[in-house]
This record gives C-alpha cells, sequence and structure tokens, in this order.
C-alpha cells in the first residue's frame, strides 16, 4: 500500500461533542498503518492541546494525556494556527509541550508544535492528499 | 462474560478484556494466562508492567509498533524486537499482553 499524506482537521472544543476524541482515535489507527500524517488545530480545536486540563466536574474522560503519546506513533507534524490561538487569548506556552525523540538523531527530542499563520496553513493542506475535518 | 476467582467475579468482554481496570490484579493475570494455556514468568510480567505504566501515563494501550519500539528502548535492544515479542505472546504482543495486563484492546489493532 503507498502511502499518502493525511492532514486530520480538528476545529472543536475537546468536550461537548465527541469529534475531539474520535479524530484523536482515527489518528492512532492512521498512524499505527504507517500512513503520513499530520495534524491542524483550528478554532475551537486549539482548545484540546490545553495543557493542564481536568474533566472530572463534567464527568467525561480526560484523554488530554493521549495527545503526549503522538510522537511514539511518529506523528510530529502538529500545526496550530496562530489566529486562532489569539482571538482567545492563548499563546503556545498554555499548550502541552509535545515532543517526539529523532532515532537518526541519538533519539533527540524535537518539538512537534508548530504555531503557523492562518495562510502558511493554507500552503500546508495543499500538500495533502487526503482531508479529514473533525 | 466473566471469570471467577477466590469468591471474586471479574467481568470481562466477549473478547476476555477486563471491563474495570481497576479491579485488575497479579493473579487475575495469572488466571487469564492459564486459561490460554500459558504460564507468565519474569520477561512476560517486565513486559506487563510496562504496559501498565504506559497507559498509566498516557491512558491508552500502545501499538505494537509502538510498543517494540518503546521496550526497546526501556529494557534493552535485544528485547525490542517482534520476535521477542512474539515469542512471549503468541497471540499477538499488544492484544494479549494487554489482555493479561487488563487494558482495553490496543487502539488499531486488527
Amino acid at each position: 500500500m503507498a502511502s499518502k499524506k493525511f492532514l486530520y482537521v480538528n476545529r472543536k472544543a475537546p468536550h461537548g461533542s465527541i469529534y475531539a476524541l474520535e479524530s484523536l482515535e482515527v489518528v492512532l489507527i492512521g498512524a499505527a498503518f504507517e500512513q503520513e500524517v499530520t495534524l491542524a488545530f483550528i478554532d475551537d480545536g486549539v482548545y484540546q492541546l490545553l495543557k493542564n486540563q481536568d474533566s472530572s466536574a463534567i464527568g467525561s474522560k480526560n484523554f488530554s494525556p493521549t495527545y503526549r503519546a503522538l510522537g511514539d506513533y511518529d506523528v510530529n507534524q502538529i500545526y496550530v494556527e496562530r489566529e486562532s490561538l489569539e482571538l482567545r487569548g492563548l499563546t503556545k506556552e498554555d499548550l502541552m509541550p509535545l515532543t517526539w525523540e529523532d532515532e537518526d538523531d541519538d533519539w533527540a527530542e524535537k518539538d512537534s508544535i508548530h504555531v503557523v499563520s492562518s495562510a502558511e496553513l493554507a500552503e500546508v493542506i495543499e500538500q495533502q492528499d487526503v482531508l479529514l475535518n473533525f | 462474560m466473566a471469570i471467577e476467582l477466590d469468591g471474586k467475579s471479574y467481568e470481562t468482554d466477549e473478547e476476555g478484556y477486563l471491563i474495570d481496570l481497576s479491579q485488575w490484579n497479579d493473579q487475575l493475570a495469572n488466571e487469564m494466562a492459564k486459561a490460554d494455556g500459558a504460564a507468565l514468568d519474569e520477561n512476560h510480567w517486565e513486559v506487563i508492567n510496562f504496559l501498565r505504566e504506559y497507559y498509566e501515563e498516557y491512558q491508552i494501550a500502545p501499538a505494537v509498533r509502538v510498543l517494540t519500539k518503546a521496550v526497546g528502548k526501556k529494557l534493552g535492544k535485544d528485547k525490542g524486537t517482534s520476535k521477542y515479542l512474539y515469542e512471549l505472546f503468541p497471540y499477538g504482543p499488544a492484544k494479549q499482553a494487554c489482555k493479561y495486563a487488563g487494558l482495553p484492546k490496543p487502539t488499531g489493532c486488527v
């Protein structure tokens, strides 16, 4: 099977709908089949990556620790739209650090998150074979 | 389905995965292995304990490719091969070891 470039676009808050969790599960499945996976977080989707999440008061599983496993699955292209962060009064420091280890560089730990402008994100989208919206 | 052990009942799904993660204990893992005709030694436990720690940290059971890589890093290169893991868990390392560890079936596991 030839590998294709998949982009998962995440636009919704982590809780209140099933989109964020479903997207994460599909991403992990896609990555297990060694597809080339890129993630984008736009609009309320940026809330999915907030650090120190606590969902106990709403009786919903806090699945945010699972994003930190993405590096193990070789998912290390994570784009966050700068405008979406700014509109919500957030910066990269409000997000969980997501990293991956580069096997070809003596397991050096590298940053997976790229904060990019809307225009830069458009270029990333342009390079994909498959686009999935959540 | 359920496993009866020492007067306690442990609910499992149709494939034998424990429903309530918090019910898990060593004896239950041994009992599950016995039902598959296997006996757990220290090498099995190394992997089972690793899986439980991974789940604790990331809230998921890793896919087999991820497990292999992580075991190699944590327990030594000679153990981070699918041959080694399949010898320990012939039904599939992620699938079978996760079951004994009381974890859900790994995401993306076929």
